[in-house]
């Protein structure tokens, strides 16, 4: 059964100039398209995550399947219901109890002027809910003190503080969890921390998660299903078995052999060429293609769609052609 | 054996304020010989960025170095005066900092920048010194940098801008690199490059580097020798091979276990329980004491032990021997 369904999912952003400057300047409309006809499902109690550089169009999808954003087109069906379409209050209500979301930076997200009972209770007392002994609980859930409640998001340190966003997350009960790079301001002893608390609680809870991230690594040790993005559009899906061994995307290749390895030192690997092109002018056909190493003359004229491959999907003309440099 | 570019002798950095005195670097000694990449590694708050300040004599007061020495090239510069220091800084040391966007200025072009900082430096004409701003642009990787020296620091990438803050800080030929955190801003595939460029440039110029870091990937894959910092102490210090392969500091290896690795599978992470101790609350004893997995009562309560003590590279009264290490 799946949780979440995205379907051709597109969203693209107004970025021009304001309208006086376009008049006086002769300037035409600038459009960036951040998601481009992106679809994906994802079945219940699993994890997919979705992986790519600055700009890749990751936090825009997330914002968008927890509603934060609206699609400029495509549809984003959680538990059979469309939350575009939908009209009825009562049936919107009932799926955002079961959406939640976890932020980057664990500093930003609490509200500095309520104490941790308030925060953790919020999503349920927003919904005249029953909070009593609430906080205390989740607190304990995610490994710190019932004793904490009345104390102020500033006496935890960064890690204790992404736990408290986990718990209140986990407030309203929910069946998905949106996490939008819930580690990366995090020093690496503690990331370990709260990856395992995730995990934990996916299992005690039954979640599902839709984990976003820039780190291959974190990814691999959380996903059942990965996502590679490249400017917008996806370009692989794959276990994450099948994407780290036989990659079938050259961007993914590159990206894997990118990364910075413990086992890796004196390597001496050639960097990878180039950098992510301006979403607002992305190259013809394959948008990769610039920076490819087997680009051919069709990569330049045609965009390739993601099409069935080796189990997983995959948007290259020369799909599986690609093998990964640092491999022994 | 040739004068070591940088030499640290048990320097100590201290910040007092109203409720006593906190001790952010604590009795650290390292040298970095020519040629050399020195990785300094730790958590938030391990103290590495502030080493790297006190060296280059940027602590913000009331922070001071209150004890040991900082020698350049055989030659003490920790009790230089300021005129004194503004010509070490640029001129012997070259910095490079983690946001590339607030360490150039927005107002003038990249070409502007490079000059001035050559002429400040170096006995050239203009004429030289914008042809020394083109060959440094070119050298760290920027197409047509002859074009590129009247643009604005905005238009460029972010990648790019961290090229021109390294060709920046190399301008007028230093002896010693700092790079605090250059590649963490940047996205995996930029930061391979910027990696990548640093080791060619060292290589080249024969220039030591000290590269401060939490990540531990980047360490493994630039850095000669590694020096892992605690709780503004010196943990380990060694040759990387060493350090990521055989860690003897229960802490670097924890470190290095809680380290996501793309080679590993699904399986759960090993991590470090609890979080490192505020300088204001340091545990009696060895700092790491209360996180340690064989932690004994000598630990909770000897003196902390010093590198070189027990251990020639670890600075733990107990450490790991390579066969018993969690593999």
């Amino acid at each position: 059964m799946n949780l979440v369904s995205i379907k051709n999912l597109t969203r693209v952003f107004d970025v021009s100039k304001p309208w006086l400057n376009r008049v006086i300047e002769r300037l035409p409309k600038r459009m960036l398209t951040a998601v481009s006809d992106v679809s994906f499902e994802i079945p219940e109690r699993t994890t997919y995550a979705l992986v790519g550089e600055s700009g890749s169009g990751k936090s825009t999808i997330g914002k968008m399947v927890v509603g934060l954003l609206r699609p400029t087109s495509g549809n984003v069906e959680i538990d059979g219901v469309d939350l575009v379409t939908e009209s009825d209050a009562a049936v919107i209500d009932r799926i955002r109890t079961d959406i939640q979301m976890i932020f980057q930076d664990p500093f930003a997200s609490l509200n500095p002027r309520w104490r941790v009972r308030d925060i953790i209770a919020e999503p349920v007392a927003a919904r005249g809910g029953n909070t009593d002994g609430l906080a205390e609980r989740l607190l304990e859930q995610v490994g710190l003190s019932a004793d904490d409640v009345n104390k102020y998001p500033h006496q935890f340190s960064g890690g204790q503080r992404q736990r408290l966003c986990v718990a209140r997350a986990l407030a309203s009960e929910p069946k998905l969890i949106v996490c939008d790079e819930p580690t990366s301001a995090l020093d690496v002893s503690v990331q370990a921390q709260v990856l395992n608390l995730m995990s934990d609680l996916k299992e005690v809870h039954g979640l599902t998660y839709l984990f976003i991230s820039h780190d291959l690594t974190v990814v691999r040790h959380m996903a059942d299903t990965i996502g590679v993005l490249y400017l917008g559009r996806l370009v692989e899906e794959a276990s994450p078995d099948a994407l780290f061994t036989t990659p079938a995307h050259p961007y993914t290749a590159m990206l894997i052999d990118a990364a910075p390895r413990l086992d890796a030192f004196g390597r001496e690997v050639e960097p990878p060429e180039g950098e992510i092109p301006d979403p607002i002018d992305p190259p013809k056909g394959c948008a990769f293609h610039p920076r490819c190493p087997l680009a051919t003359d069709i990569c330049s004229a045609e965009r390739p769609t993601l099409q069935p491959f080796n189990g997983g999907r995959v948007a290259c003309h020369h799909a599986g052609q690609v093998a990964l440099k640092g491999a022994a | 054996m040739t004068t070591p570019v940088l030499e640290l002798r048990d320097l100590t950095v201290d910040i007092p304020t109203r409720h006593g005195t906190l001790r952010p670097v604590d009795n650290v000694s390292w040298d970095i010989a020519a040629g050399e990449i020195l990785g300094v590694v730790g958590e938030s708050g391990a103290g590495k960025s502030m080493t790297g300040n006190a060296v280059i004599g940027l602590l913000d007061p009331p922070a001071h170095i209150s004890g040991g020495q900082v020698l350049l090239e055989g030659e003490r510069i920790d009790n230089y005066t300021l005129p004194q220091m503004r010509k070490v800084r640029g001129k012997r040391i070259g910095m490079v900092f983690q946001d590339p966007l607030t360490s150039l200025n927005p107002l003038l072009t990249v070409g502007e920048q490079l000059e001035e900082t050559i002429l400040r430096h170096l006995d050239v004409s203009q004429d030289e010194a914008a042809a020394r701003a083109i060959r440094g642009l070119d050298e760290v990787g920027i197409p047509s940098a002859k074009n590129r020296m009247g643009a604005y620091p905005h238009e460029f990438s972010g990648g790019m801008r961290q090229r021109v803050v390294i060709a920046l800080s190399l301008c007028a030929e230093p002896t010693l690199l700092i790079a605090d955190e250059p590649t963490t801003a940047l996205d995996v595939s930029v930061q391979a490059q910027i990696i990548a460029l640093l080791k060619r440039l060292c290589r080249e110029r024969g220039m030591a580097a000290m590269l401060v870091t939490h990540d531990m990937g980047v360490i493994a894959e630039t850095a000669d020798r590694v020096a892992v910092m605690y709780a503004g102490r010196l943990a380990e210090i060694g040759p990387v091979s060493q350090i990521v392969g055989h860690p003897r500091h229960p802490y670097t290896d924890g470190l290095m276990a809680s380290t996501p690795a793309a080679s590993a599978g699904n399986e759960r992470l090993r991590q470090i329980p609890g979080a490192m101790p505020r300088l204001n609350a340091l545990p009696e004893g060895c700092a790491f004491h209360p996180r340690c997995p064989f932690a004994q009562d000598k630990c909770r309560k000897d003196p902390r032990p010093e590198v070189g003590a027990s251990d020639a590279r670890a600075a733990c009264w107990f450490p790991i021997e390579a066969s018993e290490a969690v593999a």
